[in-house]
């Protein structure tokens, strides 16, 4: 069982929901779509997904003009054209100009492969729904050379959306949802020890009492995240800044070091600017 | 089986279909997960809840429906056949542990000590104690006994554990009736968009170059068009001061949001109503007025007009000449507006009073009728109404 159960890898840490998320649609080849805030490891899900099935991945990037055919194939009309110009042999077999898209490629893999759809919120808000038969039959025609595609594995769709678009109804019936919860600090703790094995305990500790204060400042535009976390630790390390400094820096007083990796919006800082300048001054009246 | 949970989760507004109750099933046949309330509370909020709006909703629901059952369990847990206690155990145990069992006096005396142990449990637990084995006196976790296999106790702490999972209300913030965000408004106003093609002939236009080829007798004959873009122009019109300090936050997020999201979004102050002057910074309001009319000039007919404020005043700063607060006016502020709804044909006006109120307010009223109709509570729900209304083709 152990190559078609998922249980999270040596540098993701993976809640029980999440697992069980991933288990579910192994099991029954349903697509998962996956949610959550910027930073918490929705692409990463995918790739950490495909190595520890030793599966191979394929990445479908979103963009906002990507069109559902793209992911199926590709009909390259006009180097048929200019071939046809130049009188090329090529010409006469229109397989030659057919471009396989990542739906297809995974499709093909002999084993079951991880396919992930990136960003699927990025495209027009049709997409989706052109996409309905091809993951629920798990197999599309090509017109061009009257062929079918079938998959030979059912591979296992992931797909992560940032929530800018409504997905339509029809197609969020075929998946399964999950939501990646922002970590609470055991997990986040599990999470750093995982990226930063052996981190000291004081300055790690001293550095999560900053980060979740931080978050729960009111009226962030942008609240720090994971990734966001892991970031300034790597660049508190490479600083080699004494967990006292941190401990120190009571972040109601003062800008916490390096704050540049955690709050990414000059109206944050100077929010924040605000509130320690407050602070302060309620400080020294007390 | 699970119907009338289903049928609550739909009472509950929680959009859920035949399809989902049956991929319930199938997953449960599967073996997805374990047997544990938590686990089954984890795979069917995955496969019945699209949204993380309606997490909080269905761990409501849930909480509801379950708890009787959970009750039951416990009730059901004091009884478990010996029988079965027995073979599930034989099948845990490794040879090793069933000799040390063995040598402690057998499976009876066993299976009476657990017996008497589970009762004092009960007994124990309503205290909040923890569960035997865990202190390692007893015999069973002293000698491997596996807990987990036989799913006493572990089943139980699971669900006191899972029970706060959904009774934690964790994804309560997500819920789409309660508040704005600026993500949310983002998300709202994102429905706005309207793509169109605009500026420099840069992407190769598939099907023009095939037909012009094919009309050109097999030649090449390249046809190019614009990327495409947001096209969509909004003019933004917030009231200020007053009665709208209470809505400072919602009405930043708002405008926060319209300005990440919109290429062409202009945006002007006005306080408590629409006179012949508006500007757009607040700190020199009075030295650097724009008139009315030239906005109404300068920006043509296919703007979208948003309206927001709380329209809570006296109803003659409204009707009546020289009603303003401000200054003179020269004409009654029902007139600017009716002027500007002339040129611009979409046009919302989002309050941020709560609706239940509106009625109550001459104003509100007065307002809501001069804009046809078209006031929405500004609230994700009610912005989504009215981005629907300003989708909307009128000749």
């Amino acid at each position: 069982m152990s190559a078609t159960r998922f249980t999270g890898t040596d540098n993701y840490v993976a809640t029980d929901d999440l697992k069980m998320a991933v288990n579910a649609a192994l099991t029954l080849s349903r697509p998962l779509l996956i949610k959550g805030e910027p930073g918490t490891g929705k692409t990463q899900l995918a790739e950490e997904v495909a190595a520890a099935l030793n599966a191979p991945l394929h990445t479908w990037h979103i963009k906002s003009t990507t069109r559902a055919h793209q992911g199926l194939y590709e009909y390259d009309a006009v180097s048929r054209l200019r071939d046809s110009q130049l009188g090329d042999e090529r010409v006469h077999d229109i397989a030659n100009y057919i471009l396989k898209g990542k739906l297809w490629q995974a499709f093909e893999s002999e084993q079951r492969a991880v396919l992930l759809i990136d960003e699927i919120d990025k495209a027009d808000i049709e997409f989706p729904n052109d996409l309905l038969q091809e993951l629920d039959r798990m197999e599309f025609d090509v017109y061009e050379t009257r062929q079918r595609i079938s998959a030979k594995q059912r591979p296992l769709v992931i797909i992560t959306s940032n929530n800018e678009k409504e997905l339509p109804d029809a197609f969020l019936r075929r998946c399964f949802f999950h939501y990646i919860q922002f970590p609470d600090r055991e997990t986040m703790q599990a999470i750093v020890e995982v990226h930063y094995p052996g981190l000291k305990k004081d300055l790690l500790s001293a550095a999560l009492e900053v980060f979740f204060d931080l978050r729960e400042v009111p009226g962030l535009k942008k609240k720090p995240s994971t990734s966001e976390l892991l970031d300034w630790l790597k660049l508190l390390l490479a600083e080699d800044i004494p967990p006292e400094a941190l401990g120190a820096d009571d972040p109601r007083t003062i800008l916490p070091k390096l704050h540049g990796a955690l709050l990414k919006n000059e109206q944050d800082v100077h929010l924040f600017e605000r509130l320690i300048f407050m602070n302060r001054r309620r400080r020294e009246q007390n | 089986m699970f119907i009338g949970f289903f049928l609550k989760l739909k009472a509950a507004g929680v959009p859920v279909s035949l399809t989902e109750l049956l991929a319930l099933h199938q997953a449960l046949d599967a073996h997805v997960s374990g047997f544990s309330i938590e686990d089954f509370y984890y795979l069917s909020r995955l496969v019945l809840v699209k949204d993380e709006r309606h997490y909080d909703r269905f761990d409501r629901v849930f909480a509801e429906h379950f708890e009787g059952a959970v009750a039951l369990l416990d009730e059901l847990f004091g009884e478990i056949p010996e029988e079965w206690l027995r073979r599930e155990a034989e099948r845990l145990l490794s040879e090793e542990d069933k000799k040390k069992i063995e040598s402690l006096g057998g499976w009876d005396k066993l299976m009476e000590t657990l017996k008497k142990r589970l009762e004092e449990q009960q007994g124990r637990h309503q205290g909040g104690n923890k569960w035997i084995g865990t202190g390692g006196t007893s015999p069973f976790g002293a000698h491997g006994y596996n807990p987990e296999g036989i799913r006493i106790g572990q089943d139980e702490s699971r669900h006191r554990r899972a029970v706060k999972v959904w009774d934690k209300r964790e994804f309560r913030n997500l819920d789409d009736s309660v508040e704005l965000g600026t993500r949310n408004i983002k998300m709202a106003l994102r429905k706005l968009r309207r793509f169109a093609r605009e500026g420099a002939a840069e992407e190769l236009d598939l099907d023009d170059t095939i037909y012009s080829t094919a009309r050109n007798a097999g030649y090449l004959d390249l046809k190019m068009v614009p990327e495409r873009h947001n096209a969509v122009k909004v003019l933004l019109f917030l009231d200020v001061g007053g009665s709208m300090d209470d809505h400072v936050r919602v009405c930043e997020e708002l405008f926060s949001a319209a300005r990440g999201e919109f290429k062409h979004l202009e945006y002007f102050y006005f306080h408590n109503f629409l006179y012949e002057g508006v500007w757009r910074d607040n700190r020199r309001r009075h030295s650097e007025r724009i008139p009315t009319m030239d906005v109404l000039h300068r920006y043509p007919a296919d703007y979208k007009l948003i309206f927001v404020g709380d329209a809570t005043m006296s109803p003659y700063e409204i009707s009546v000449h020289g009603g303003s607060v401000e200054h003179w006016n020269e004409e009654p502020g029902a007139v600017w507006l009716q002027r500007m709804l002339a040129v611009y044909q979409h046009a919302i006006w989002l309050n941020p009073e709560p609706q239940i109120r509106w009625d109550r307010v001459l104003s509100i009223r007065m307002t809501r009728e001069l804009m046809g109709e078209r006031m929405f509570p500004l609230t994700v729900a009610g912005l989504e109404d009215g981005i629907a209304e300003l989708k909307k083709r009128r000749a």
